[in-house]
């Protein structure tokens, strides 16, 4: 489904990705932890080519990103992805902000849209904010608007860059819940996190990132419970 | 009260009604024009292209370090002996006020694209718009309003730029004035309803703007 091969990415002089290798099945639910500047949420951005690839493949269901015949825009509309500070659109109802995509870029109605938008409010419990715009919602509320409008292109794949960091605590739940009811549909999921007991519960695989490389991968028990590389072990004995 | 009637102060006001027609007609359609070449240029100046970013500023450059006394000298007098045919003086006005003011409003233009977060772009990207549908439907909407009391700043300062218009004897505002004081000698009278005249454009303006801004919360 995703397939990355000798990634890197630099920024000027600073190598961030250092040779990332990774692939994600169908289905998958792939956490992917590790320190601050590790390079976790830059790998997860060049999956949908958010940065620029400074090296390497990326291809998202067999098709290459680097390549520059490939229709990105298109590629994207499949993969959807959920921002840390959530980034809904401030002008626009929540309902406006879950329809966009489907108007503009699949041409349906707004009729259409907005029915199809009725299931998905549904979906992250907020049936009763459709009308409302992004800045009376707490932050757990916009963060699950996000994951609706993402959720309306009908992505085959969700990448998620650190969706509970700027949350409160006592929001946190609601949208983890969500994440997990998504997981159990069956969608393939790539989620950036410092939610450890999250990536335990879900996480079909674990990676541990630092300095710009995986330094280990494995099922989260194994990764948990007792870790193959020390770096892994003493960032697990900081966070845990 | 008749004394009053037959005084200067309201013998001027036909000539400077006639004017100050002139200069909200200038006002306006050169902002109209101005306001289409600031963001064009503004964009440009955000332009990831070095050809269309040096273009964009070169033209901000070049139009804000001049001033515009020279500039509508030069479009009246300068350009038609290139030309080879004579602008018009309302025509000539309209294009400098439009020409300069357009520089300063693709400043405004870039300052306020420019200052939303960079997230509004990465999430429409994400959910899979193009980068023209992104400004558009995302970008523009929120940077318009953050334009809102910086272009009305700008009304105001080109508004007044047109009394230097007066040069080519455009009969705006305060040449009107002018030609009265130039038949009466009466400069202090004409002057001063002159400058009631702007003040009663110009004051109402800058409440109505804070009005608006209030309500846009910028």
């Amino acid at each position: 489904m995703i397939s990355v091969r000798d990634l890197h990415k630099s920024f000027g002089k600073n190598e961030v990705l250092k040779g990332i290798s990774l692939e994600v099945n169908p289905q998958e639910v792939v956490c992917v932890i590790g320190p601050s500047g590790s390079g976790k949420s830059t790998l997860l951005r060049c999956l949908n080519l958010l940065e620029e690839v400074t090296g390497g493949e990326v291809y998202i269901e067999g098709e290459n990103l680097t390549d520059p015949n490939v229709n990105i825009n298109e590629v994207r509309s499949r993969v959807g992805m959920v921002f840390q500070h959530f980034n809904l659109f401030p002008h626009m109802t929540v309902l406006d902000n879950i329809t966009l995509g489907p108007k503009k870029i699949k041409g349906i109605s707004k009729e259409e849209a907005e029915k199809a938008a009725g299931p998905l409010l549904e979906k992250v419990g907020l049936s009763d904010k459709a009308n409302v715009y992004p800045e009376s919602l707490s932050g757990g509320q916009k963060q699950r608007v996000a994951i609706a409008r993402s959720l309306a292109m009908n992505p085959k794949i969700m990448l998620f860059d650190e969706p509970t960091s700027a949350l409160d605590p006592e929001l946190v739940g609601d949208v983890l819940e969500v994440m997990k009811n998504l997981a159990k549909e069956g969608m393939t999921m790539v989620v950036v996190t410092h939610e450890m007991g999250f990536a335990r519960e879900m996480g079909d695989r674990v990676i541990f990132m630092d300095e710009g490389v995986i330094m280990e991968e494995n099922e989260p028990s194994k990764l948990f419970g007792d870790p193959d590389n020390p770096r892994t072990k003493e960032f697990l004995s900081k966070v845990l | 009260m008749d004394a009053f009637m037959e005084s200067h102060y309201m013998r001027v006001m036909p000539f400077l009604l006639e004017g100050v027609v002139y200069t909200l007609l200038i006002t306006g359609v050169g902002l109209l024009f101005g306001f289409i070449l600031g963001a064009i240029f503004g964009l440009g100046r955000l332009s990831k292209s070095k050809i269309i970013y040096g273009i964009s500023s070169i033209y901000v450059e070049v139009l804000r370090g001049t001033p515009i006394l020279a500039q509508i000298l030069f479009i009246y007098f300068g350009l038609p002996d290139v030309l080879g045919f004579n602008i018009d003086k309302v025509t000539a006005s309209i294009i400098a006020i439009a020409l300069n003011a357009g520089a300063y409003i693709a400043e405004i233009v870039r300052g306020a694209v420019y200052s939303i977060d960079k997230g509004q772009s990465e999430a429409g990207r994400s959910i899979g718009l193009t980068k023209n549908q992104t400004m558009r439907y995302i970008i523009w909407p929120q940077a318009f309003k953050r334009m809102i009391p910086p272009l009305g700043n700008q009304f105001v300062i080109s508004l007044k730029d047109t009394s230097l218009f007066s040069v080519i004897a455009v009969g705006e505002l305060l040449y009107m004035g002018q030609q009265y004081y130039g038949l009466t000698f009466a400069a202090f009278e004409a002057l001063t309803m002159v400058c009631l005249m702007y003040l009663a454009i110009t004051v109402p303006t800058s409440l109505y703007l804070r009005k608006v801004e209030r309500r846009l919360d910028v």
